[in-house]
């Protein structure tokens, strides 16, 4: 008897980021209409449809999927042990400079060029978060401050390390790595034609389970959450909180840094541009971890569905719509994705409250 | 017979329970009607539908003999009902007098017109005897006193049916003898007191009548004149409950807990304080070691340093001979100590946690839970399974209820049940009856006792003289910091027991420490 309930829980989890999603939906199709009354049904059905036109289509949507759900990893990790890692952006950027770094200055690596540079890659991201984590822990700081502004010192860090290291002087950006950093497509590149998805794809995977795991089924998951919780109840149980609070922040930030790793490394122009501009990836994985409820499986297909959103939009500049209506669409449903985690709470909290009377 | 409130056959159901089953309560002008039930029994369900908080299935209200509907705490309010909640309700930056008149401001012209206000809370106090600073901030001043700005509140708004929620539960014993001097102060002017508790004392020295719940049921109407503490205790609980504790003499053993010169300095904006001041003292196996004394003297922060939440600025602890002063908590959870929170929501559970994680919080990674870092699920429920059989707690989902859903009652059995099952040799257990029930003390009790006589010692901290009285073998008293006096309980009275936790050291009974 237990498991149909638990199927049930499960879903009814999910029901909030559902309702979300359908109604941003809606809502993208207003902002159609009023943009382009005629054009709006052909362009809303484009939106739902165009990612699946083709295999190519799909593999695009596995490719921009694949940054942003490690971003939505790192930011979902976070909350579930208490934390709020706004610094993605930061620990992103630095994640690829240290991938990018190993791609163009060791090539005689070889075969495994490629996963050298991303464990680089994952061990730069975790650095990023070791001082906001220890600030926290040890000082109190609040880890949104900290690493706000370690976004800023990460972007023009690498904007400066860059420049002095492995700049490509024409065109303001980081020079290309090598052919043996770059992620291999393992077959992907024949079931799904002409698009750009690589095993980064499969790395996001391994990491969602990784991760999963962590959370659901080890100690130190039991520790990282019970911190999260109730800092001074874990204290009270003799666990090291401060150390949890520091490995929850470099865990995040490693799951960041892979990401900036896995973009980079893809081998279709992507090159880490020197401006001013804090990296997209990072503060799209707020929205993606609000979406998929901070549950890692969530987050992987709410980082598919922003993926699938993305490509569906680019096809809609066949039917007279500007790129930025796409963008405009994509944001509300982010919105509604907050007001999901609001739904979710009041439910939650009758649902505990009816259950708190049942007690007694 | 005229009654002023009348709830009749009141049914409030909530999904899969009935919190209420069809109950009457009549209250007479100017009596003090008690409203005795465990927790759980229905008080609150009730209290809140005649609040106008929940609105019930079934049933009549009637006030004043007129049958009326109560949709809201406003309309509750304007027919001169007014409630003492148990955590107050009051602004903590705002002044006494602007918090009893929050709500009821006089007006003139867009501006406060405080003085009036004033002058009316001046006379309430005056007449009620109820003593407050109208211009203290209420963060700054004791518990005792917010409760009388909170009942001023009452008569400020002209309420005549005053109900108090469980009102003694964060008083000092002659705080709590204040309020019952008052409480009839108010019952002789013609008000008439709804009082929710389940101290039978209480309800003993100040109640003219009382009613009792049970599980949602109306059990039945005494008159307290004719009524003993038993007999209510019995009609409460469905059984019969023995309080009064006989421990059987037994020598004490060897030293458990030593503690040398302790001192604790308290770090607050700034200005450094002394709060444990050069403790010494020693536990024993075989011995229940209670320190006694009112709210805020250093029992918290003594009982952190023995536990290691803290460290202390100087002094030494020893646990079975061994020094642990710098010792981690995980040392001491590993080493014989065992530790039952003041705090159980703050310190005691992790309430997003399942009742089956809780229950496991310091053990998780022993072997019995854990293998090559992974969680053994299967474990974890037996053994919770284990405990919640073992120590009746109660919970809808057993070992998968969130701790959060639990009544206060079930989640203190839970601590209870985890500390003790841990087979400490020095269990500290701090307030371990806080809130509870007749039911869930005498349990309780009994475990500790149980502790003691299976030759463990407990070092109890308490701010309840019936439990400190009843429970210990001896009687540290704590004040200010420091322990002045080493009693026996059997050597001394309640009275004399309440004058060295004062602070005022009785001459005579007693001996000092040093």
């Amino acid at each position: 008897m237990k498991r149909p309930d638990k199927l049930k829980e499960t879903i009814l989890s999910f029901l909030p980021s559902i309702l979300a999603i359908v109604v941003g939906l809606l809502f993208g199709f207003v902002i159609l209409l009023i943009s382009n009354p005629g054009q709006a049904l052909g362009g809303f059905s484009t939106i739902i449809t165009g990612a699946f036109r083709d295999m190519r289509s799909i593999g695009r949507v596995m490719y921009f999927a694949t940054p942003i759900v490690l971003t939505g990893l790192s930011v979902g990790f976070a909350f579930k042990t208490g934390l709020f890692n706004i610094g993605t952006p930061g620990q992103f950027i630095v994640g690829a400079f240290g991938a990018v770094l190993i791609g163009i200055k060791f090539p005689q690596l070889g075969s495994v060029h490629w996963i050298v540079a991303l464990l680089v890659s994952i061990v730069f991201g975790a650095l990023w978060a070791l001082l906001p984590g220890i600030l926290k822990a040890f000082a109190n700081v609040h880890e949104v401050i900290s690493s706000i502004m370690m976004n800023y010192i990460g972007m023009y860090l690498v904007n400066y390390l860059v420049q002095y290291n492995i700049y490509d002087r024409l065109r303001n950006q980081s020079m290309p790595v090598a052919k043996s950093a770059i992620i291999p497509r393992m077959g992907l590149d024949k079931i799904f034609p002409k698009s750009n998805v690589n095993a980064g794809f499969f790395v996001a995977i391994l990491a969602v389970i990784v991760i999963y795991i962590i959370l659901n089924k080890t100690t130190f998951g039991y520790e990282l959450k019970a911190v999260g919780f109730n800092r001074h109840a874990s204290k009270y149980a003799g666990i090291n909180e401060r150390r949890s609070i520091v490995l929850s922040m470099v865990i995040a930030g490693a799951l960041a840094g892979l990401g900036g790793g896995l973009l980079h490394l893809a081998g279709t122009g992507k090159y880490i541009e020197v401006v001013d501009v804090l990296a997209a990836e990072g503060f799209t994985g707020i929205p993606v971890a609000l979406l998929g409820m901070s549950n890692p499986i969530g987050i992987l297909f709410s980082g598919l569905f922003i993926g699938f959103l993305t490509v569906g939009g680019d096809y809609l500049q066949l039917y007279d719509y500007v790129p930025e209506v796409i963008d405009i669409i994509v944001a509300s449903i982010i919105y509604f994705s907050a007001f999901a985690l609001i739904i979710r709470d009041v439910i939650q909290r009758r649902r505990l409250r009816l259950g708190g009377e049942k007690e007694q | 017979m005229d009654y002023i409130i009348e709830m009749l056959d009141i049914t409030k159901e909530f999904p899969g329970i009935v919190a209420n089953d069809g109950v009457t309560l009549q209250v007479k002008k100017g009596e003090i009607h008690a409203l005795l039930g465990e927790n759980g029994a229905g008080k609150s369900t009730l209290m809140n539908v005649l609040f106008g908080l929940y609105q019930p299935e079934k049933g009549v209200i009637k006030i004043r003999g007129k049958e009326v509907k109560i949709d809201g705490p406003r309309t509750a309010n304007a027919l001169g009902i007014g409630m003492v909640h148990q955590h107050f309700m009051l602004v903590d930056t705002f002044t006494v007098l602007q918090n009893i008149v929050l709500g009821m401001e006089t007006v003139s012209g867009g501006l406060l017109q405080m003085e009036e206000a004033r002058e009316k809370v001046d006379a309430l106090s005056e007449k009620y005897g109820l003593k407050v600073d109208p211009d203290a901030l209420v963060s700054d001043i004791t518990v005792g006193m917010q409760q009388r700005v909170e009942i001023l509140k009452m008569l400020y708004r002209n309420n005549d049916i005053l109900i108090f929620d469980e009102p003694t539960a964060v008083l000092t014993p002659q705080e709590i003898e204040e309020l019952m001097h008052t409480m009839r102060g108010l019952a002789a002017e013609g008000k008439s007191i709804i009082f929710i508790t389940h101290k039978l004392n209480e309800i003993m020295e100040a109640a003219d009548r009382c009613t009792v719940l049970r599980r949602g049921k109306l059990i039945g109407v005494v008159d307290v004149a004719s009524a003993t503490k038993e007999s209510l205790s019995e009609m409460m609980v469905g059984r019969k409950v023995d309080l009064e504790i006989e421990l059987q003499p037994q020598a004490a053993g060897e030293p458990v807990l030593t503690v040398e010169n302790l001192c604790v300095n308290s770090h607050r904006q700034g200005h450094t304080k002394a709060v444990v001041k050069d403790v010494s003292f020693q536990v024993h196996r075989g011995e229940i070691v209670c320190i006694a004394g009112i709210d805020g003297n250093g029992q918290t922060e003594l009982v952190h340093a023995l536990t290691g939440l803290i460290h202390p600025d100087s002094g030494k602890v020893a646990l079975n001979g061994k020094d642990i002063t710098r010792q981690s908590v995980r040392y001491r959870n590993t080493n014989g100590l065992a530790h039952i929170p003041e705090d159980r929501h703050k310190h005691g559970l992790v309430l997003d946690y399942t009742l089956g994680e809780n229950l496991i919080l310091q053990r998780y990674f022993t072997d019995e839970f854990q293998s090559h870092g992974f969680l053994r699920r299967d474990n974890i429920i037996a053994y919770a399974n284990r405990l919640i059989e073992e120590f009746d707690i109660r919970s809808g989902q057993g070992a998968v209820t969130p701790a959060r859903s639990m009544s206060g009652g079930n989640q203190q059995k839970a601590i209870v049940a985890r500390e003790i099952d841990r087979d400490p040799d020095l269990l500290v257990a701090v307030q371990p009856t806080r809130g509870l029930d007749v039911g869930a003390i005498e349990y309780i009790h009994k475990k500790l006792v149980e502790q003691r006589d299976s030759g463990k010692a407990v070092l109890l901290v308490s701010l309840e003289l019936d439990e400190v009285m009843n429970l210990s073998d001896r009687i540290l008293v704590i004040y200010e910091g420091s322990i002045v006096a080493d009693l026996n309980p059997e050597e001394i009275t309640v009275q004399e027991l309440g004058l060295y936790m004062a602070g005022s050291a009785p001459g005579e009974a007693g001996r000092e420490v040093h």
